[in-house]
């Protein structure tokens, strides 16, 4: 897995590649929740088109970052998710408990 | 198709397409994820049942080393994966089956209920991916051996996900 950050109008979007599964959840879950609860940065964008896998752990640290992102008052917005992506967040039963959009221009807009 | 419990129906067999041996490494995942694909590709599931198989075994595989082995890495986990055929001249692959051995701890019966869903917090779900995927998931141990079965089949069915052992 490969996550590079970037910025846009003070908002932070992370473009994740790869398979987010056990080995590489943490350091999802670290970039995620340091964007958040220490640099206190209001929106953080997920870009995951470019994710083939997520897994269960993939999804823990999803959800911990956007309770963090509750608790600080920021938000936290998907967006790209590819098929096996979406079926994951479906099983989960969190489709609608994230903000996800299709492309990051309809994200951005958000 | 009819099943009795979670065995395989009357005539049913199952022969092996292949065996890993790998050890408690996450690094290693991906790599049973690529083989448990392409062997599910091969005996002709759609897109969307193969993704459920190769989910399950991840999930399965995390939970043996997370749990099983509490996080220790270099510990022993087997996988084989066999494919179920149907009795008669065809013999034809009605399913997939994949056994996962580990020596780690016995299983707690209690935590393989799984978690409500509409509680929204991390952690938990894996179990519920298994199982929402699979038709048959076998909880078992024997010798010090922790067994995990689990099967697929083919064709569309009343097939109830069974879970046994817990």
């Amino acid at each position: 897995m490969k996550i590079a950050a970037r910025e846009s109008k003070g908002s932070t979007i992370f473009d994740v590649s790869g398979d987010i599964d056990l080995a590489h959840s943490p350091e999802m879950r670290k970039a995620l929740l340091g964007e958040i609860k220490e640099k206190k940065v209001p929106k953080v964008f997920l870009n995951l088109r470019d994710v083939r896998y997520i897994d269960s752990s993939g999804i823990a640290s999803l959800v911990e970052g956007l309770k963090a992102s509750r608790d600080v008052g920021s938000r936290l917005i998907l967006f790209g998710l590819s098929t096996s992506v979406r079926e994951v967040m479906q099983l989960s039963r969190l489709q609608k408990i994230f903000e996800i959009y299709d492309s990051e221009e309809q994200a951005l807009a958000s | 198709m009819k099943k009795s419990g979670g065995r395989l129906p009357k005539g049913f067999d199952s022969d092996t397409l292949v065996k890993l041996e790998m050890e408690s490494n996450p690094e290693c995942l991906c790599l049973v994820r690529a083989t448990i694909e392409r062997a599910s590709e091969v005996l002709h599931f759609q897109e969307s049942e193969t993704r459920a198989i190769v989910r399950s075994v991840d999930e399965a595989l995390a939970n043996v080393m997370r749990h099983a082995y509490k996080g220790a890495p270099g510990r022993p986990i087997e996988i084989i994966c066999r494919r179920v055929r149907s009795p008669g001249n065809g013999r034809e692959p009605v399913g997939i089956e994949i056994l996962l051995h580990d020596r780690g701890a016995k299983a707690d019966p209690k935590k393989l209920k799984g978690r409500p869903l509409d509680e929204i917090r991390p952690g938990g779900l894996g179990l519920h991916f298994i199982r929402e995927s699979m038709d048959v998931v076998e909880f078992s141990r024997k010798n010090g051996k922790n067994q995990l079965r689990l099967l697929k089949y083919l064709y569309p069915a009343a097939h109830k996900v069974r879970s046994v052992g817990e």
